[in-house]
């Protein structure tokens, strides 16, 4: 029997039942295939990537890939169920078991990934961290904010990478930071810091909630790499696999033109290309590798769309957020969007 | 012999071994249990690739934590504090918001409770409704109003409301107020402090024998104030006045971004620190005035007609009979007043004052990634906290509880 402190044993009670329902389940995939759906953890609203409407319908980036496994499980994308998180308790809520994906624009770190007990399964949207100021500041650039009060969320990279930034560049900063993104921006409308950090998309997305969205301005540095993807927990290699391809089907299915209004009829295509085949589940036997059904990126194509549509419809130019594909174009196109091929 | 021919039966039937034995099945039930926690706990981390241990924190910290006391007093610094230090930080601030608003929740909450049961109507309309408002809006609620409703109110970051002519001023940013920079001989001033409130007590002691003996009053409020003041402000004065003040420096030219009050100059209550401050008293205080009176009446009336009777004065009798009295019955439910406004500042995480929900079960807990033992600590100190709290408390009731012959 293993040695037990008096500690182990009190945390042990602490932990409680959590531990022990995800103990008891041999794998995340059988575990999901039981209860009937997919648990998905998300942020608290924010537009473009995951933001419940007045109806409690989640849409968004991050949404569109949960809803990409729950298609590729059940062949139902509807077959999800979210955990709005905030950025402390996400990491918590995953390894306790109470969520099986978390896809909350989550920042890919070597910390979170070694030492977490996560897995990374891969970026579904290549970001970077700025910084939002008042037009009337008269600043610039990001390197004249010397003495500056910057308001941002607890728990995340933001917080490393704004200190980091200022202790390169020799100046000086007070950071207030709040659980909740809602709060930072109600602080930051009602003047309580001069700076405004977070990732670009999200300023994007954040930027529609101040009282005056136009008489804010980004400033042109981009602090940091933020690649942001979805997270599984360690020690599951097919349900990491799932996600991770269920992700790349996404990707792979833009590369080769097939989208949610042509997946139907190139499935009655007699002659196709062998990498369009083996996507769409009539040539190999992708899915069952998985542990899916042959025809599970079928069902995520069709059902959710390849990962240019989603992107359009959520954060691309004609959506609030205005966001240009940028570096999350297909390297085809000249970005750094590059999935593995099915085959 | 006895008990050699007792059947089992009969054995199991004898109270004392029956007391033994199921006693002994609950702690064996017990101990099972909780190992049986354990173990999974252990092997459910192992299985993420985790282990339990404290290593983390010697690691040095690398985000930036707002300027509060605790960050003052261990003189944080990006890069060079460690995980340690981000612990006591977030104890400190903890700490001393709890501190701030016991003493401020009591002060209100007496004055309110003796203010609901005063003679002046306005006087109790007004408690009356400061209770049944305050004490039925939930308190998070009361803190997102007190901060975000305070600082749309407050002026902007490159103005000020002066409180005091270039002393003390207020601003979105925070109260500025003077600090104090301590230089060398400054601990004998602060030791004649002490000596002056031991001196006062022996004098009172003697002044209540005095009294005892002979039925003369000494005017010890009058005594003990001018020993308080007057001897360490002289010891502070002959010793060539060893305390400098900081103050506050605002500017309103150059650079836009860099007008304001400036940082190294003064010292600075942050707007977080002073709505959770707020928030928290004004709530508590809202119960405690209750509780106070509460207190009050429950001294039978008698007890004030009697001390009438014998030609005691009202504030006298107040101050002699009734509060002595009243305070036993009110000690008890203001422990658990106290030691629910301790747990409640962990609500301050919401609105970004750095206190040890904030700073160490938030960001700290997302760079190193140990809950359990995280969690673990942080549930320690408010633990801690509680207990010496109630520890205090119970000693404060025991002196003041009735005594039975």
């Amino acid at each position: 029997m293993k040695k037990l402190s008096f500690l182990s044993a009190l945390c042990g009670a602490a932990m409680g039942f959590g531990a022990v329902a995800s103990a008891n389940a041999a794998t995340t995939l059988e575990a999901v295939k039981a209860k009937g759906f997919v648990q998905c953890g998300v942020s608290q609203g924010l537009p473009g990537f995951s933001n419940a409407d007045d109806s409690g319908k989640w849409t968004g980036l991050d949404v569109d890939l949960c809803r990409a496994v729950a298609a590729a499980v059940f062949g139902d994308a509807e077959k999800v169920k979210y955990s709005p998180l905030s950025a402390k308790q996400r990491f918590t809520a995953l390894s306790s078991g109470e969520i099986d994906i978390l896809s909350r624009n989550t920042t890919w770190t070597m910390t979170r990934d070694t030492q977490l007990g996560l897995n990374f399964a891969g970026v579904n949207y290549y970001d970077g961290q700025g910084m939002m100021v008042p037009i009337a500041l008269g600043v610039k650039s990001a390197t004249e904010l010397d003495g500056a009060n910057i308001c941002t969320n607890t728990g995340t990279t933001t917080e490393l990478n704004i200190t980091d930034y200022f202790r390169t560049n020799g100046m000086s900063f007070n950071l207030v930071a709040f659980e909740k993104a809602d709060e930072v921006v109600a602080a930051y409308d009602a003047g309580r810091c001069d700076v405004y950090t977070t990732d670009r998309s999200g300023l994007a997305a954040q930027r529609g909630k101040l009282t005056q969205p136009d008489s804010h301005v980004v400033l042109p540095e981009i602090i940091s790499k933020e690649p942001l993807g979805p997270v599984v927990r360690q020690g599951d290699d097919q349900w990491f696999n799932i996600v991770r391809w269920s992700l790349n089907a996404m990707i792979n299915a833009e590369e080769l033109g097939i989208s949610s209004s042509n997946v139907n009829m190139k499935k009655f295509q007699s002659k196709l290309a062998p990498s369009v085949a083996r996507l769409i589940g009539k040539e190999g036997k992708f899915g069952e590798e998985l542990g899916l059904s042959n025809d599970w990126a079928y069902n995520i194509i069709m059902q959710v769309g390849n990962y240019a549509e989603s992107y359009e419809k959520h954060v691309g130019l004609n959506t609030p957020l205005k966001l240009a594909r940028g570096v999350n174009s297909l390297w085809s196109n000249g970005g750094i969007l590059y999935a593995a091929p099915i085959r | 012999m006895f008990g050699r021919d007792r059947s089992l039966t009969s054995l199991l039937n004898d109270t004392f071994i029956r007391g033994i034995l199921f006693q002994a099945l609950i702690a064996i039930g017990l101990f099972l249990s909780i190992n049986w926690l354990a173990d999974n706990t252990l092997s459910n981390l192992a299985n993420q690739g985790k282990t339990l241990g404290f290593d983390f924190l010697t690691r040095t910290a690398g985000f930036q934590i707002s300027p509060t006391l605790g960050t003052w007093m261990l003189d944080y610094k990006v890069g060079k504090s460690t995980y340690t230090d981000v612990y006591l930080i977030g104890i400190i601030n903890t700490f001393i918001v709890a501190l701030l608003g016991i003493l401020a929740a009591t002060v209100i909450g007496f004055t309110v409770g003796i203010m609901r049961l005063s003679d002046n109507l306005v006087f109790r309309w007004f408690s009356s409704f400061y209770v049944e408002v305050v004490r039925n809006v939930p308190l998070l609620l009361q803190l997102f109003f007190w901060y975000f409703a305070v600082l749309r109110a407050m002026p902007s970051k490159r103005e000020k409301l002066e409180l005091v002519e270039g002393v003390a001023g207020l601003n979105i940013t925070g109260l500025y107020l003077p600090a104090p920079i301590v230089s060398d001989g400054f601990i004998y001033s602060f030791l004649s402090l002490i000596g002056a409130i031991a001196i006062t007590f022996l004098v009172r002691r003697y002044a209540l024998r005095r009294q005892a003996e002979t039925g003369q009053i000494l005017p010890m409020f009058w005594i003990g104030l001018g020993i308080i003041i007057i001897l360490p402000v002289l010891v502070h004065y002959l010793n060539g006045s060893p305390l400098d003040w900081s103050l506050p420096e605002f500017k309103d030219t150059g650079p836009k971004l860099r007008q304001g009050y400036q940082s190294g100059a003064g010292m600075v209550l942050v707007p977080e620190m002073l709505a959770v401050w707020l928030a928290l008293s004004l709530y508590t205080a809202a119960f405690i005035a209750e509780i106070v009176r509460a207190g009050i009446l429950a001294v039978n009336r008698g007890q004030t007609e009697a001390a009438y009777a014998l030609g005691v004065r009202p504030n006298v009798t107040l101050r002699l009979v009734v509060i002595p009295q009243a305070m036993r019955v009110i000690i008890p439910p203001l422990t658990s007043q106290y030691l629910n406004l301790t747990k409640n500042s962990s609500l301050a995480v919401a609105i970004a004052y750095p206190e040890l929900v904030s700073v160490f079960a938030g960001t700290a807990l997302n760079q190193v990634g140990k809950e359990v033992e995280m969690i673990f600590m942080m549930m320690m100190v408010y633990l801690t906290f509680s207990l010496m709290t109630a520890a205090f408390m119970n000693w404060f009731n025991s002196r003041v509880k009735l005594v039975e012959r």
